[in-house]
């Protein structure tokens, strides 16, 4: 069978299913708007759907129904049990067709005349002058027969003009229908889905409760099935959640095909674009989200979009183009229903909402135009000029508006008069797993979608950045920007925690926003389900949802939009930051490649980091052998004196722990030690640097597994152990000699500017490989180049060749300074010319390396 | 923690009424609001819980304690005594009986929670008119109930909070 004739089977029926229930309650109780709209809107779907179809009874059928229920829902009528027996009527007939059509893949034969006749009668009753602006929609043969000059619009109308018995298209293959295929997929009730997972967010509890208890028991008998059930767990949960996301093209599927008949319809020339249809999304938005989109197709074909003819008169295509795109942002879906129509007219909106009474004169004037805009959501609000039987009754906007407010999404309408209408619909992913860090403020906790968090400062701990007021407003110096920030438990009217002395700043970004939140504890980032919050909480809009914790607790997930808008940093007046580069965000220290980093603790709580490469050798010293000359802690260390530097500032003998862990860096038979508090950890972490809170001695700081870690800047701590610890000898290895180091890392930079500056070598670094061909354009000179591989723009790769090519450098030895030192990287480096490969942080190759390459140029 | 009196809840349901005119007799499970005896149809209870765990909202209305978890549901915990316009209560600690609208959970914050009484409707009045306003909104009548009287809660409308 036609899946398209399919699928619309499967929702007439559960349409029929609720119209019976919702018409006998709107007998009950006539005056209940929200009954009658909800039936009007069934059997609007259903009208337009079989419209489409070429379904021509149940069109004429439906529409004459709708007609009627247009008339209680405009107050023009009242609700009458015959009126309802009626309505009641004609869904008998349509189910009788749409059982005809199930088993024949055919309308059945019948004659419908009567009971139009009998339902046109009823609407018309009250209101005579109506009449003729619905007599020929309810005529026999449907308003889809419309000539039309398109070439292609050739055999659609036609069954449509026909005797009712023959729709096109669905004949041949109809009678045999269904036991042809087995079907690939089945329909599973969304009840089953829905227990389905609140029965593995059980499990998923109780296994973390398991598991909880088994790390306390130290080793038992259950930790390897319970491991095993943990991981079965996890599948099943992901499993589960899997069988509930669907991309989003799904409930675009029709769409090409309707805007084709829309077009031959209408006579215009519409040309559909889809972005974005693998976005994913919870099957059951999914289905709520489909005759809303639907509808604002339709009426992006049917009022946005121009004929022909004006289209060319305005100096626009002939064709014009509906855009639909959707977008993952933030945990919520964005879709963007666009045309390059007409626009909305906002005088006319303006004379509609004055005649409807909607508001006074002095209150438009004071209105915003994206205000007045906003009117067309009210119910039973249509600017059409002409009711056709694709749109224009009102239905439509409101519906749409409310179907989106249900599950939490909202909607906004961006327009300009003669260029096109965008509605850009926000939809939380409602059972979307995303990544969330959890903070806390004025002692509650809080859930952030990890998309909109840029990065993490802290603040107002000794040596780090610091808040600052301009007169009320907190705001924060970061790098080269000042940016606003909101106080979390302020903005949630929470009890502060003391003063804001300390904490965190959330840097967020909405949009083009920037922005950071203040937050008095930064946890750890869980995976989170999100689910909406209760509809007595929607009108909080901080909030995006909220969720349960791996802890079994409760807790309310932010909305960052929300914040913003709240905060009036995301009014639309608002200063739009320029575009960031894109894949460069704002970080200014940031490197691609991850790096094993040594963690440990010093001084105070917050973990401390240095790359690893950089640690010649951990020790531990014990306190005895430590000694003291001229102030200075030393230790005899492999026939030698090594200075020890504390990393807390100060050594007291007496406050020594008995073994005192060491990080050793060495150079040659050089040593220094670093004393610290404990030794944590070596992770591999991807560096972001975040230089906000410079202080001496550390470079920033980064996260790592979670937590807001320092990172030492180490040339620093080496200057600390002593003036001359490089020494004259160790200068004389560069002897003055000038090194160009190209690397787009300012980490980086800032690694291997002093390490080389140690050794002797001037070192000039630039950000890129345009920069170093200027300088070399420019006629500075230099005894070697030294480049990273990974560079935005032009790589690495290509300024070797591009230095190769000719020019003053091209005899200057070239080392390629990277991340990757694979055997297939090393001859790629040296097919485009680098003299060496030497990889990053081995400071002692680099060296080495460069004291050869100078010693001993190559022959170009 | 999660004590669940559902299995009680059932036991002591009255066979139908006896005769046509008593057949609009309800079954009500009571419960205990600042010394207050009020009622709840039964069949509208999901579950009767403990203690609970629960989660402040901020800037939700006043008459919303927070949230809880019920088995992977979340659950909107609503204070009676906040809704009633009645002191907070001293002793930490409330039972929730755990009530559905539209598909969503919600929880009643009572002091106590009693027991399942079949309710004649001979023996329950209208709302008294000098009734505090804000119990009038949400009193379906008064119930005789030996020396005290009940209040007939409407869930419906306890739950309209903000709308």
């Amino acid at each position: 069978m036609d899946d398209l004739l399919a699928d619309f089977l499967t929702e007439t029926h559960e349409g029929l299913v609720a119209l019976d229930a919702a018409l006998v309650r709107l007998e009950r109780a006539p005056e209940d708007a929200a009954t009658l709209s909800e039936v009007f809107r069934i059997v609007h779907t259903i009208k337009g759907t079989c419209g489409f179809l070429g379904l021509s009874r149940l069109e004429a059928v439906a529409h004459a129904a709708e007609n009627l229920l247009g008339r209680y829902r405009d107050g023009t009528r009242a609700v009458t049990q015959q009126g309802v027996s009626l309505i009641l009527g004609a869904l008998d007939r349509i189910r009788a067709i749409v059982v005809g059509l199930e088993a024949t893949g055919a309308e059945p034969a019948g004659e419908d005349a009567p009971l139009i006749a009998q339902l046109n009668a009823e609407a018309e009753g009250a209101e005579a002058e109506g009449a003729e602006a619905d007599g020929h929609a309810t005529a026999p043969p449907g308003p889809a027969a419309i000539e039309t000059d398109e070439p292609e619009a050739g055999p659609l109308p036609e069954p449509v003009r026909a005797a009712p018995p023959a729709p096109a298209g669905a004949e041949p293959e109809m009678a045999p229908a269904g036991g042809a295929t087995p079907p690939q997929t089945i329909r599973v009730s969304v009840d089953v889905l829905e227990d389905l997972m609140m029965l593995v967010s059980e499990l998923v509890l109780t296994r973390n409760q398991l598991l909880q208890l088994a790390r306390s028991q130290g080793d038992s008998a259950f930790a390897v099935p319970l491991q095993r059930l943990s991981h079965i767990t996890t599948d099943l949960q992901e499993g589960v959640m899997k069988t509930r996301m669907q991309p989003i093209g799904n409930a675009w599927a029709k769409l090409p095909r309707l805007v084709r008949d829309l077009g031959v319809e209408l006579g215009k020339k519409i040309a559909l674009e889809m972005r974005g249809a693998e976005t994913e999304l919870d099957r059951q938005v999914l289905e709520l989200i489909k005759d809303p989109l639907t509808h604002m197709v339709r009426n992006s074909a049917d009022h946005g979009l121009e004929r022909p003819e004006e289209r060319l008169a305005a100096g626009k295509p002939e064709t014009g183009r509906i855009m639909l795109k959707a977008r993952h942002e933030g945990g919520h879906i964005i879709i963007e229903i666009g045309d390059d129509g007409r626009g909305l007219n906002a005088e006319r909106i303006r004379q509609k909402v004055l005649a409807q009474g909607l508001a006074t004169e002095a209150e438009l004037a004071g209105m915003p135009e994206r205000e007045i805009h906003r009117f067309i959501f009210r119910p039973g609000f249509s600017t059409a000029a002409a009711v056709t039987a694709v749109s224009g009754r009102g239905v439509g906007m409101d519906v749409v508006k409310t179907n989106m407010e249900r599950i939490g999404g909202t909607i906004d309408i961006r327009s300009r008069e003669g260029l096109g209408t965008a509605f850009v619909i926000k939809i939380p992913l409602t059972l979307a797993i995303v990544s969330a860090l959890i903070v806390e403020a004025g002692g509650e906790r809080f859930a952030i979608p990890q998309i909109g968090v840029v990065e993490l400062v802290r603040v107002g701990g000794e040596g780090t950045a610091q808040l600052e007021r301009i007169k009320d407003a907190p705001v924060l110096r970061l790098r080269d920007r000042l940016l606003p920030l909101v106080n979390l438990a302020a903005l949630l009217r929470l009890e502060p925690k003391g003063e804001e002395a300390s904490g965190f700043v959330v840097v967020t970004q909405v949009g083009g926003h920037v922005f950071g939140i203040i937050v008095d504890r930064v946890f750890d980032t869980e995976e989170i389900v999100v689910k909406p919050v209760a509809p007595i909480l929607r009108h909080v809009t901080m909030f995006g949802g909220n969720t349960i914790l791996g802890d079994g607790s409760v807790i309310m997930i932010l909305d960052p939009n929300g914040i913003a808008r709240a905060t009036g940093l995301g009014a639309e007046t608002g200063e739009v930051e320029p575009e960031r580069e894109p894949g460069r965000p704002a970080h200014l220290l940031q490197s691609d490649a991850s790096t094993a980093l040594l963690l440990f603790r010093a001084g105070d709580a917050a973990p401390k980091a240095v790359p690893l490469g950089l640690v010649a050798r951990l020790e531990v010293v014990e306190r005895e052998r430590i000694e003291s000359a001229g102030g200075m802690p030393l230790v005899q260390y492999r026939g030698r004196l090594m200075p020890l530097v504390p990393l807390s500032g100060h050594w007291d003998a007496g406050m020594a722990p008995a073994r005192q862990p060491v990080l050793v860096f060495s150079d040659g038979d050089r040593a220094m030690g670093l004393m610290v508090d404990e030794i944590l950890d070596v992770v591999e972490a991807r560096l972001t640097v975040d230089a906000a809170g410079e202080r001496p001695g550390y470079l920033g700081s980064v996260v790592v597994a979670g937590r807001v870690t320092e990172l030492l800047d180490t040339a620093w701590w080496l200057r600390q152990g002593g003036e001359d610890w490089f020494g004259a000898a160790a200068r004389a290895e560069g002897a003055g000699r000038r090194v160009l180091l190209v690397e787009d890392s300012a980490f980086f930079r800032s690694l291997v500017v002093p390490a080389l500056g140690a050794a002797g070598y001037v070192v000039t670094a630039v950000a890129d490989a345009e920069e170093a061909l200027r300088l070399r354009d420019a006629g500075a000179g230099f005894d070697a180049i030294v480049s990273d591989i990974t560079m935005p723009g032009m790589d690495g790769y290509a300024l070797a060749r591009a230095l190769r090519d000719g020019g003053p450098w091209c005899g200057l030895p070239l080392i390629a300074l990277t991340g990757r030192a694979g055997p297939e990287d090393i001859e790629r480096g040296r097919e485009a010319g680098f003299t060496d490969y030497v990889a990053k942080f081995d400071r002692a190759a680099l060296l080495e390396s460069l004291g050869q390459c100078i010693t001993a140029p190559v022959e170009a | 923690m999660q004590q669940s009196i559902a299995a009680t809840a059932r036991a002591p349901i009255v066979p139908p009424a006896r005769g046509p005119a008593e057949a609009a007799e309800e079954v009500f499970l009571t419960l205990t609001v600042a010394g207050q005896l009020c009622g709840v149809p039964v069949l509208t209870v999901r579950d009767v819980l403990g203690v609970q765990a629960i989660t402040r909202i901020p800037l939700a209305p006043n008459e919303v304690a927070g949230s809880l978890n019920l088995r992977g549901r979340i659950v909107t915990a609503i204070d009676l005594r906040r809704r009633l316009g009645l002191p907070p209560r001293e002793a930490a600690g409330a039972m929730s009986v755990v009530v559905e609208r539209e598909g969503e959970l919600y929880s009643l914050l009572a002091d106590e929670v009693g027991e399942v009484l079949p309710l004649p409707s001979r023996d329950r009045a209208h709302n008294p008119p000098t009734l505090d306003p804000l119990w009038r909104e949400v009193s379906r009548g008064v119930h005789r109930l030996g020396d005290r009287l009940l209040i007939l809660l409407d869930v419906e409308q306890v739950l309209a909070i903000g709308a």
